[in-house]
C-alpha cells in the first residue's frame, strides 16, 4: 500500500535512493541539489539507510567515489547540479565507458557565466554525449518514480548504462507537492538486490579495469554503449508497463498531452511541461486545439514514440531551456528535426526560462499565438529577450590603455 | 573471466565482459631489448643476493646449491647492467650481447 | 579468472615497458611483495600505468583500476567504501601514482582522502617530471632540475609531499627509495599493519628523465640519501623518526654531477642548494626531538 507524503522534488530523489538501499553515498552540496546531500548524511548517519556517506571535497570526487564503490559489487549514490555536473564530466565518461550502472539525480541549473542560481538544462544538455541515460521530470512524483525505475532501467543486463534523473531546480527541487510512496516491500519488489553484472573489483577473482585500449577496440566498445543505448527503449517501455501495473502511474519515452486533432504542440522537457499543459487545456476551452508533447527519455532519444505521438500534427513549437549556442537550434530542437525530417512539418524554435526566467501562462500563450501564425524563422525565438536591452546592458566606459 | 559474468552471462552463451578490462596476464619479451648483459665472475661471488634485489625486473634467481648459482631469465632481462654496478664483489660485468653465445 | 599466459615470480609481469633501469618497475614488484594477493589497487595514467596492460593483457595478478590522474585517491575512498559495505575490512586499497598525479593534479583528492581519515594507503613514486608525456617538470622537480618546461632550470623548490601529509594528521606516513630496497620492505609492512590514511613518498630515478645510465638507478638513490637530497624518514602518529643518518653527508655535487638535468647548475647555485638542504637535513634531525 502506498501513502501520501509531502515532499520536495529533492526528498523524493533521497526518498528513492533510500528505498534502492544504496550502500554508499558521496556527495558534494551544491545549489540547489543541497538538501539531497544533507537529508543523505543525516539518514546515513541516523541509521534510516544502512550505508556509508563520505564526505567529499568535490563532485569529481563524488563521482569517483560512487565508480569505486560501485565497481566492487554494491549501489552507490550520488547527486549534483550545474558546475558540479560540469566539474564531474570527465568520470561522467567513465561511469558510462565502464558500464557502471548509476542512477544520479540532477537537479537542473543554470551553468557559470553568467553565475546563476537557476533552472535551466544547460548542465545537462552539455553532458548528453557522456553516455548516460537522461529523463527528465515534470514533478515531484515523477522525480521519486522516475528515479525508481531508472534503477531497473541502468541495471538491466542488456542496457548497463548509468541514468541521469533530471528535476528542474527550485521548480521541482524546492517544491513541496503531495505524492504517493509505496511500501519498501513493493520496492524490494519492484527493484531488487543489486547484482553486479559486469567486471567487479574482487580480491579474490581479480580482473584489471579500465586499461588502456587500442584504437580498434575503442570502436568496438562505443558501439556495444551505442547498443546499450538501443536495448534502452524497449527496456524502458517494459519498466514502463511493469511500473504502471504494480502502481498504477502511467509512464511513457514521449508524452502527448491533448495531441488528437491538435493544430500545433509544444514539445518541452522537464517542469514546464506542467504549465503547457495546463495552458493547452486553457486554450482548447476557447476551441483552439493545442497540444503538448512532454520528451521525456531524452538519451536515448526516442525517434520512434515521438513520431507515432506527432501523427498528423503540421506546426510543432519546440521550447528549450537552453541556450544551443553556435547550432541552427536547441539540443532539443535539433533531435525533432532530426527525427521528423521527412515530413513537411513547421518545427520552430523557442528559447525561454534561461537561469530560471519565468515560464509562465503569458509565456506559453505567446508560442502557441506564434506558431499558430505558421510564420517560420530561420533561427530560434528568444522569448522574453530585450533584443535592444542586450545592447545596452552593464555598458561600462573602458579608460584608455597607453 | 570473471565469476560474476560467468555466471550471468554464460546463458547467452557467449562471455561478455562490457567496457575496458584486461584479464590475460602476460609479459612481453623485453629480453630483446638487450643490447649488454650481465656474466658472473662465479668465484668470487659470495651469493649475498643483491643483484637479485634490486634487478627491477626480478629475472635474477640465487641458486646457493648449484655453482652457477646466479640465474638470469634471459626472456626478460633488459640489460640495465644494476646487477653489476651494485654487486659489491664487482663480479658482475657487462658484456657486448653479440660476444655470447 | 586471470589467465596466467607466462609464469612469473610474484604479482607483476617479468617483462613490462617500463625503462631499463627505471626505478618506479623495482617499487612496484617490492610492494606488491610484501602487501599479497589481497589488494587492489587504483593507477593513475602516467608510467605506471603500463602495469594496468594494453587491450585484453595485463601486468598484474591483483584487481587494478586504471583510474584519470587527479582522483586516484576518490576511487580509492569509493572502493574502499565498497569493501567495507561489504564486510570486507582486510584488503588493501593502494593507489600507485606519479608524482604528478600526486603533487600537481592529484592534490585535492588526496588531500580530502587523508582529511577524512579514509583507509587507504597512498603510495607515490616520485621521479620528479613528467615522465610518461616526455620529462615535464612538476611541482615535485627539484630546484635547479632541467625538464623540457623548466630548459633553464626550475626555479623553485619542490613540494613537501610528506609535511602535507603530517598537516593531515595521518596515522603512518613515511619516504623510502629505489637505493635501499630492505627499508622499503619494512616501511610497507609496517603500512600494511596501520588503519586509516598512510602515505608513502618513493624515491624512483628515471633514467631516461634525469640523464643517467641505467645501470646507475640505484646508486643515484644511494648517493641521494648520502648528501641529504633524499631524507628516509617515518612519521608514526605524531613522531618522526629518521631511519638513516650518514655519518656525514657529501656534498650535494656529488650527486648533481651524476646527472645531465643538473648540468646547468652553476656554483653559486650549487653552493644556495647545498646550504637549504643541509638546513634542511638538520631541521628533520631536531624534529626528530620534538
Amino acid at each position: 500500500m502506498s501513502v501520501y507524503k509531502m515532499l520536495d522534488g529533492n526528498a523524493a530523489a533521497v526518498e528513492a535512493i533510500k528505498m534502492a538501499k544504496v550502500k554508499v553515498v558521496s556527495a558534494y552540496p551544491i545549489t540547489p541539489q543541497t538538501t539531497i546531500a544533507e537529508k543523505l548524511s543525516e539518514i546515513c548517519a541516523n541509521g534510516e539507510l544502512n550505508a556509508e556517506y563520505i564526505r567529499v571535497e568535490s563532485e569529481h570526487s563524488a563521482m569517483s567515489c560512487v565508480i569505486g564503490a560501485q565497481l566492487t559489487g554494491v549501489r552507490a549514490a550520488t547527486a549534483s547540479a550545474s558546475v558540479g555536473i560540469a566539474l564531474m564530466h570527465e568520470v561522467l565518461n567513465v561511469a558510462s565507458g565502464c558500464r557502471v550502472p548509476i542512477v544520479m539525480p540532477v537537479v537542473n541549473r543554470s551553468l557559470a557565466s553568467p553565475w546563476s542560481l537557476w533552472c535551466d538544462h544547460q548542465d545537462t544538455m552539455a553532458e548528453r554525449d557522456s553516455g548516460w541515460i537522461q529523463m527528465y521530470c515534470e514533478n515531484v512524483q515523477d522525480v521519486f518514480d522516475t528515479m525508481i525505475m531508472a534503477y531497473r532501467i541502468a541495471e538491466s543486463p542488456r542496457v548497463l548504462t548509468p541514468v541521469m534523473v533530471c528535476l528542474d531546480g527550485f521548480f521541482l527541487s524546492h517544491s513541496m507537492q503531495k505524492i504517493l510512496v509505496p511500501e519498501q516491500g513493493e520496492i524490494d519488489k519492484f527493484i531488487g538486490e543489486y547484482k553486479p553484472q559486469n567486471l567487479v573489483l574482487d580480491p579474490t577473482d581479480p580482473v584489471i579495469i579500465d586499461d588502456l585500449t587500442g584504437s580498434n577496440e575503442n570502436t568496438e566498445m562505443m558501439y556495444q554503449q551505442a547498443v546499450g543505448f538501443k536495448n534502452a527503449i524497449p527496456e524502458m517501455e517494459k519498466v514502463f508497463s511493469e511500473f504502471e501495473n504494480e502502481f498504477g502511474r502511467k509512464k511513457s519515452l514521449i508524452e502527448g498531452y491533448n495531441t488528437n486533432d491538435a493544430d500545433a504542440v509544444i514539445v518541452c522537457l522537464g517542469s514546464m511541461s506542467g504549465t503547457a499543459k495546463y495552458v493547452s487545456d486553457l486554450m482548447r476551452e476557447q476551441g483552439i486545439k493545442v497540444g503538448v508533447i512532454k520528451v521525456v527519455a531524452f538519451r536515448p532519444f526516442p525517434y520512434k514514440a515521438l513520431r507515432e505521438v506527432i501523427g498528423n500534427i503540421t506546426k510543432v513549437a519546440v521550447l528549450d531551456r537552453t541556450a544551443g549556442l553556435g547550432g541552427e537550434g536547441t539540443p532539443l530542437w535539433i533531435e525533432i528535426k532530426a527525427a521528423l525530417t521527412d515530413k513537411n512539418l513547421l518545427i520552430k524554435n523557442y528559447i525561454a526560462g534561461l537561469a530560471g526566467r519565468d515560464i509562465n501562462i503569458e509565456t506559453i500563450k505567446s508560442v502557441y499565438t506564434d506558431i499558430l501564425a505558421g510564420q517560420s524563422s530561420d533561427s530560434p525565438v528568444w522569448i522574453d529577450c530585450d533584443v535592444e536591452h542586450a545592447g545596452l546592458i552593464r555598458e561600462v566606459s573602458i579608460n584608455d590603455r597607453h | 573471466m570473471q565469476k560474476q559474468q560467468i555466471s550471468v552471462l554464460a546463458k547467452q552463451k557467449k562471455y561478455n565482459a562490457l567496457g575496458p578490462c584486461a584479464n590475460i596476464f602476460t609479459s612481453i619479451n623485453t629480453g630483446s631489448w638487450r643490447l649488454e648483459r650481465p656474466e658472473v665472475n662465479y668465484s668470487e661471488c659470495v651469493k649475498c643476493g643483491i643483484c637479485a634485489m634490486y634487478c627491477p625486473a626480478n629475472v635474477i634467481t640465487i641458486n646457493k646449491t648449484e655453482k652457477e648459482c646466479v640465474q638470469f631469465m634471459w626472456d626478460y632481462c633488459k640489460g640495465c647492467g644494476i646487477c653489476a654496478n651494485e654487486c659489491p664483489k664487482s663480479c658482475i660485468a657487462m658484456i657486448e650481447e653479440k660476444e655470447g653465445e | 579468472m586471470i589467465d596466467i599466459k607466462s609464469e612469473t615470480q610474484g604479482y607483476v609481469a617479468h617483462g613490462v615497458s617500463a625503462c631499463a633501469g627505471c626505478g618506479m618497475e623495482l617499487i612496484i614488484r617490492n610492494i606488491l611483495d610484501v602487501l599479497g594477493d589481497d589488494t587492489t589497487v587504483v593507477i593513475p595514467p602516467g608510467c605506471s600505468a603500463l602495469f594496468c596492460g594494453f587491450g585484453k593483457e595485463t601486468a598484474l595478478k591483483i584487481p587494478a583500476f586504471q583510474g584519470n590522474l587527479e582522483n586516484s585517491a576518490a576511487y580509492a575512498t569509493g572502493i574502499r567504501a565498497g569493501y567495507r559495505a561489504q564486510g570486507n575490512n582486510h584488503t588493501t586499497v593502494l593507489v600507485y601514482a606519479g608524482d604528478g598525479g600526486t603533487l600537481d593534479i592529484g592534490l585535492q583528492s588526496l588531500s580530502g582522502m587523508m582529511e577524512r581519515g579514509e583507509d587507504v594507503l597512498y603510495v607515490c613514486y616520485d621521479n620528479e617530471a613528467y615522465m610518461n608525456t616526455g620529462i615535464q617538470g612538476s611541482s615535485a622537480t627539484p630546484f635547479h632540475a632541467w625538464s623540457t618546461t623548466t630548459p633553464a632550470g626550475k626555479n623553485v623548490m619542490k613540494k613537501d609531499l610528506l609535511s602535507i601529509a603530517i598537516a593531515h594528521r595521518v596515522p603512518y606516513c613515511a619516504s623510502c627509495s629505489m637505493g635501499n630496497i630492505p627499508d622499503l620492505r619494512h616501511k610497507f609492512e609496517k603500512a600494511k599493519s596501520i588503519q586509516g590514511p598512510r602515505v608513502i613518498h618513493v624515491f624512483s630515478p628515471c633514467p631516461t628523465g634525469w640523464g643517467i645510465k641505467p645501470a646507475k638507478s640505484v646508486e643515484v638513490s644511494r648517493m641521494a640519501i648520502q648528501t641529504g637530497m633524499w631524507i628516509l624518514y617515518e612519521y608514526e602518529y605524531g613522531k618522526l623518526k629518521v631511519n638513516i643518518k650518514p655519518k656525514s653527508l657529501e656534498p650535494i655535487c656529488t650527486y648533481l654531477k651524476m646527472q645531465k638535468r643538473f648540468k646547468q647548475v652553476t656554483d653559486e647555485q650549487m653552493e644556495e642548494l647545498q646550504q637549504l638542504v643541509t638546513a634542511n637535513y638538520n631541521k628533520m634531525l631536531k624534529m626528530e626531538k620534538i
